[in-house]
């Protein structure tokens, strides 16, 4: 029985290293390659082992796919190519694959360079582990190979994300990424046709979350942004370098303008200023009114937002900072924070989901006294706000995508379980499919029921579908052929044409009855008789009297014959070939009862 | 099913379809700019909707600024005098144009009832702009396929086009001259031009918008379903950004349409050739017009010539389209500039979509050759003219009124539309270098013959070179091509079977491949040789699980099938046999005709032979005895006289002869099948 096999090696009831195993009509996909931001052990990475323990990732791994450029999916990228060793194809946007490195490389710097962690991947690592990746576009079909073929649609997000159809056959799961159901200010919503998938893998951040109207939050950001500036105090704002930074960068942009503020804001270190090029340059990848107008304006150029230099943290006077990492588990971020921490007039906005473990997941719960490294304890006085500013599709968007692509099974990935729970009862309410949430390292398996393809040959299904057009299209036809399977090659012809290809002759087999009947009346008018009364039973039968005497119907020929020894009967002849025995029998049978008198 | 392929235009009533084969319009459509319809699969695609432009070339220059030489030419009279025409028609330096709006030589519409184009398919931009003429005007209600840069790039050229011409507005409208009687008269080449009474004037930017809201966007390698029955694919062309070829294929037969591809590495992705494999018919467009100019050869002149006008003072004017070959020549100089010492000289681009073109240029990263590919990975803008606009050496202007007039320094080098020489900002230089033997005219754009370009502005004193660079396939590659991919049949315009008019002797410079390439013209039909003889259908798996598969010969097994055929959407599908109806009880009184068996329901054919021994003794082992054998010519006679009955039995048949006894009729069937084989 043919099956899909999904095993997540990370994101199974989790946020964070998105590493999902698919295996497909014997192909086997891995689907994302990240880190997990709340570990700095060996939990961050996905647990590879799982594939090696039973040989090389490479003679196991069709391809891998990267859904976007976060961290959280291709963050163990460098380490599993090019440390574990996997020399397979990576499928990417151009977007991704222009960004990833960067992220990349910053990661690096920061676990190698800041925490001094050996035994990490290397800049030449990220290198030769980028030289392997395929560069896919939106909704172009990739042939992996000549069974297994991919496809990208557009998942909003961020910059560049996709989802992925993969496909073998007629076979397919279509594995979501991270996206979002709603356009916002520098991306469009998630669109996928409907491909009704066997299995739909879906993230699930939000799977509780309704969220309210944007603009309710957009002005409830701003309105914070602007009260702490007034009153000349500073906000951090953490971000990732792409992503949410844009975004809000664009919303305070805009709204510095309309308000005349002079406050500064600032764009922490070089990476986000590369980040904004990238934008400029990937406009067909934004919304649609952004590569409208970019022509005129490009989005992408900001006029009040600058450059952050570290002095810039001590200067006194309100200003607002973008820095990274969005999570405070780490870097700029981090540093501005504990400088701003321990001051009520200044506040810090995260945007986005943290993860467990990380300063930011520590504050927004309401952490005030935190532990840092070298057993000092951080106070934290400064306004702690939270805003969901997360590209990410919340339930509503997650229930819509479900409809848009009907698939026949959904998984749930990237969230957490108690949340999935609660989405898994509501989509196989409302959708009447089997949802499923496996832990990491469990696998679901899915039996699939594929439909075989073969080619008709032209004159065998002509012949059916003239048929098809007759009156009584109620009864089910059948449809009689031959199959005949060389190698893979599967071919459905007439049986005549299945005998003449194998160079074989018709045997015919032909039955004669006689049947006996009481009549002394000459042979040519009993034919006329039993010509007139199988007229008047068989109307829509092609009865007909030939000029020899004989009757036939359809096919099936009857004969009227003298008797040898007895002048008072009469036989008839019915004679009719295999292929129309049930005429023929209920012919002999219908005869058998005696012809009506003649009225 | 018949595959048919009918050049320009549109769907005719089943009595007129071949009407076009006997050719009543001998006219030859323009084998670079297509339009063609491909009945498919009961589909009818479009390929492609080309504006052949050469008509204007007959009308006189719009000039942006009043023009006295141009205002005030001679009305020309038939010669017996008559000057009728002399509102419609003026005499310019021994040449005859008409003094009107500017009008195009639109697709044949009256071949085929363009309403019932299903869609569109699109290679590049240049092949687009007929697009409002098809789209708004003929009850088309299809969709229309394009990447996103042949769409953008193409509403560029379209927005130029409408700009140029409504800029000048022109009261007249001629129409007398083009009465079949009158056109007689006239001089060449307005007697020969074709088609006059559909020539048509520019469409509103209102009906481009329009148009243009039908397209869809799709990118290579898209697999596109059309009503279930046929797939259409566009694969990089390799010719300009978003340019591509199509594949339009079902499961068992494949058309490829190849249109203005390129097999040089210029800036667009390169060609894929490899996806044009296998196909049953090729269909052959858009090769280069000039077979005999290499290109490279060419940029080099473009750029020898340039410089030497400017270092003796003189000014370069390059009629160019906003988008395309202008890309690879301002990045030619960029490289070109500094080391020829031009640095100081200015360029300047000319057209109301100059800005546009040149930012549009940098976002189709994904579309690009891969050197220029990589450039955004740093990230970089991919083409270089980017820092020669930063560094102020290409200046773009949306027309010469404005900006440009305080800016204008001389010499320097103006890049500015359109090609055909009689509207846009062209007309204007044409009218003020014209004079001096120091400036240079350099014609790059192979689409118009520059002598007839030129004709209304003689006598000139500048100097004109024709460097026309058009990266199209020649036919060295062209013949190269077809070896590489062996389509089993070739289908191109009847010029392309020919070797060029101007040179008859060149045997080179035709389509040669075996067989003889199909050729078509316009108001054409043509009927496509296909042999299709297999069609795509599944088979359910609980259908695929009762099989019962046996094998014939090694390797080749066989499986009867009986199942009930389902087809929706052009998608056939083989289901389960349902299980025989259970006898209803007797309530309902039986009539007659329910008894009757449908003879439809299909018996298998049987095959093999009976060895009469193995007969017989199966016979006796179930119960019959007193059997005779006798021999035949061609095989045996067995007798069972008991009953009565007779086995007739040969080689390739077998007959039965008995009383009417179904009971023993149906044992003696059933040892007999034992023998068979079913089919």
């Amino acid at each position: 029985m043919p099956e899909i096999r999904v095993t997540p090696l990370g994101a199974g009831q989790d946020v964070g290293r998105s590493c999902i195993l698919v295996s497909i009509a014997g192909k086997n996909v891995m689907l994302d390659c990240g880190m997990h931001m709340g570990f700095s052990d060996d939990r961050r990475f996905p647990d590879f082992s799982y594939i090696t323990r039973s040989g090389r990732l490479t003679d196991f791994l069709d391809c891998v796919i990267i859904s976007h450029f976060h961290l959280d999916h291709c963050g163990a990228l460098p380490y599993f190519s090019e440390m574990v060793g996997y020399d397979g194809p990576i499928y990417m946007t151009q977007p991704t694959q222009a960004i990833c490195p960067i992220l990349l490389e910053d990661y690096r710097k920061i676990a190698v360079d800041k925490k001094g962690e050996a035994n990490f991947f290397t800049s030449q690592m990220i290198k030769d582990c980028m030289k392997k990746v395929v560069a896919v576009h939106l909704h172009q079909t990739v042939q992996v190979d000549d069974e297994l073929e991919i496809k990208a649609y557009y998942a909003g997000h961020v910059l560049g994300a996709a989802m992925f159809q993969i496909k073998v056959g007629s076979e397919s799961v279509v594995y979501t990424g991270d996206y979002n159901m709603t356009p916002d200010r520098h991306l469009g919503a998630a669109w996928i046709d409907k491909c009704r998938p066997n299995l739909l893998i879906t993230e699930s951040t939000y799977a509780t979350t309704i969220r309210d109207s944007k603009r309710c939050r957009e002005r409830d950001f701003l309105k914070k942004v602007h009260e702490t500036v007034e009153r000349g105090g500073k906000v951090l704002i953490p971000v990732f370098a792409l992503g949410r930074a844009q975004e809000l960068c664009i919303l305070l942009e805009t709204f510095w303008e309309r308000m005349d503020l002079k406050a500064p804001i600032y764009f922490s270190t070089g990476l986000t200023e590369k980040a904004n090029h990238y934008y400029k340059l990937f406009i067909p990848w934004t919304n649609q009114k952004i590569r409208k107008t970019f022509v005129q304006r490009n989005m992408f150029e900001f006029k009040h937002i600058k450059a952050f230099d570290r002095a810039f943290a001590d200067s006194p006077g309100p200003m607002v900072v973008f820095a990274t990492p969005g999570m405070l588990h780490a870097g700029q971020s981090l540093q501005i924070f504990r400088k701003w921490a321990g001051n009520e007039k200044n506040m810090v906005i995260m945007p986005g989901y943290c993860v467990q473990g990380t300063v930011g997941h520590k504050i927004l719960s309401g952490q005030r006294k935190l532990e840092m490294e070298g057993r000092q304890v951080l106070e934290v006085k400064m306004q702690v706000e939270y805003m969901s500013f997360s590209a990410h599709a919340d339930a509503k968007g997650i229930m819509q995508l479900v409809g848009q692509a009907e698939p026949e099974n959904v998984l749930l990935v990237h969230g957490e379980a108690k949340k999935m729970e609660f989405l898994k009862q509501k989509i196989e309410q409302e959708f009447r499919v089997n949802c499923y949430m496996p832990a990491n390292g469990e696998t679901v398996t899915l039996p699939t029921s594929p439909s075989i393809p073969v080619g008709i040959s032209l004159g065998l299904l002509k012949r059916e579908m003239a048929q098809g057009l007759l009156p009584d299209a109620k009864k089910p036809r059948l449809l009689h052929g031959t199959l005949i399977m060389k190698d893979s090659n599967f071919r459905l012809v007439s049986s005549e044409q299945a005998l003449k290809e194998l160079g074989l002759a018709e045997h015919q087999l032909r039955f004669t009855c006689r049947v006996h009947l009481h009549d002394t009346r000459k042979e040519q008018e009993m034919a006329m008789r039993v010509y007139s009364h199988l007229k008047s039973v068989l109307k829509d039968h092609c009865v007909q009297h030939l000029p020899d005497g004989s009757v036939t119907v359809e096919s099936i020929l009857v004969q009227a014959a003298a008797h040898s020894e007895d002048p008072g009967t009469k036989v008839l002849l019915v004679s009719w070939t295999y292929q129309d025995e049930e005429l023929g029998s209920y012919l002999t049978s219908l005869l058998k009862k005696g012809l009506p008198q003649a009225s | 099913m018949l595959a048919e392929f009918s050049p320009p235009g549109t769907a005719p009533s089943p009595t007129s379809r071949y009407e076009g084969l006997r050719s009543e319009y001998c006219l030859s459509g323009h084998p670079t700019l297509p339009c063609n319809v491909l009945k498919f699969k009961s589909t009818t695609i479009m390929l492609d909707c080309g504006l052949d432009m050469t008509s204007t070339l007959n009308f006189l220059p719009l000039p942006l600024v009043q023009s006295p030489r141009l205002s005030n030419l001679p009305g020309w009279s038939l010669k017996d005098g008559n000057a009728f025409l002399d509102k419609e028609l003026k005499e310019c330096s021994g040449h005859v144009f008409v003094d009107s709006v500017p009008e195009f030589c639109l697709p044949e519409t009256e071949l085929i009832d363009l309403s019932t184009v299903d869609v569109i398919l699109i290679s590049n931009y240049h092949c687009m702009m007929a697009l409002p003429y098809i789209t708004e005007h003929t009850g088309f209600t299809g969709t229309v396929y394009a990447t996103e840069p042949t769409v953008q790039i193409g509403r560029l050229l379209m927005e130029e086009l409408v700009n140029f011409i409504e800029r000048v507005p022109k009261a007249q409208s001629a129409s007398l001259w083009k009465n079949k009687d009158i056109q007689r008269l006239l001089p060449s080449p307005l007697k020969d031009a074709v088609e006059v009474s559909t020539w048509r004037r520019c469409y509103t930017m209102q009906e481009v918008n329009s148009a243009l809201s039908k397209i869809q966007l799709v990118g290579y390698s898209q697999k596109i379903e059309l009503f279930g029955a046929v797939q259409v694919t566009p694969l990089s062309s390799g010719y300009a950004l978003g340019s591509s070829n199509w594949i339009i294929q079902s499961h068992y037969e494949k058309v490829s349409y190849v249109s203005g591809s390129s097999l040089l590495t210029t800036h667009p992705q390169p060609m894929d050739q490899a996806s044009l494999k296998n196909s049953d018919v090729l269909i052959l467009t858009g090769l280069t017009q000039i077979p005999t100019a290499n290109p490279d050869s060419m940029v080099g002149e473009f750029c020898s010539n340039l410089a030497l006008t400017v270092r003796n003072g003189g000014n370069v004017l390059v009629p160019c389209y906003p988008s395309g070959v202008i890309y690879d020549l301002l990045e030619c100089l960029y490289q070109y500039i500094d080391s020829a010492g031009l640095s100081s000289i200015p360029f300047y681009f000319i057209s109301p979509v100059a800005n546009s073109s040149l930012e549009f240029s940098q976002i189709f990263a994904e579309w690009l050759c891969h050197n220029k590919q990589t450039k955004v990975y740093l990230p970089e803008p991919p083409f270089p003219h980017a820092e020669l606009i930063q560094t102020n050496k290409l200046k773009h202007y949306p027309s010469i009124h404005g900006d440009f007039s305080n800016d204008f320094r001389q010499p320097c080098v103006v890049f500015t539309g359109h090609p055909s020489l009689r509207f846009g900002d062209v007309v204007h230089f044409m009218e003020l270098w014209g004079k001096s033997s120091l400036n240079t005219v350099i014609f790059t754009e192979p689409d118009f013959s520059y002598l007839e370009a030129l004709a209304p502005y003689q006598p000139l004193a500048m100097k004109c070179i024709y460097c026309p660079i058009d990266t199209r396939l020649n036919f060295i590659q062209v013949s190269k091509l077809l070896k590489e991919v062996q389509p089993l049949h070739v289908v191109c315009p009847e010029q392309y079977t020919q070797p060029p008019p101007a040179q008859s002797h060149r045997m080179d410079l035709m389509v040669d491949c075996q067989p003889p390439a199909m050729s078509y013209r316009r108001a054409e039909v043509l009927a496509l040789p296909f042999k299709r003889r297999y069609e795509k259908i599944e088979i359910m798996p609980e259908l695929a699980d009762s099989l019962v598969p046996m094998e014939i010969k090694p390797g080749i097994s066989l499986a009867t099938v009986s199942a009930v055929l389902h087809t929706k959407d052009n998608k056939h599908v083989l289901q389960p046999p349902p299980r025989p109806a259970q006898p209803t009880g007797g309530k309902k009184r039986k009539r007659a005709s329910d008894d009757i068996p449908d003879c439809k329901v299909l018996k298998p054919l049987l095959s093999g032979s009976i060895p009469v021994d193995q007969f017989v003794q199966t016979l006796e082992k179930h119960g019959f005895s007193d059997i005779k054998v006798e021999d035949t010519a061609k095989g045996h006679i067995v007798l069972l006289q008991e009953a009565e009955t007779l086995i007739q039995i040969e080689e390739d048949s077998t007959h039965i002869i008995c009383d009417d006894d179904e009971v023993l009729r149906v044992r003696l069937r059933d040892l007999v099948l034992k023998f068979l084989q079913k089919f």
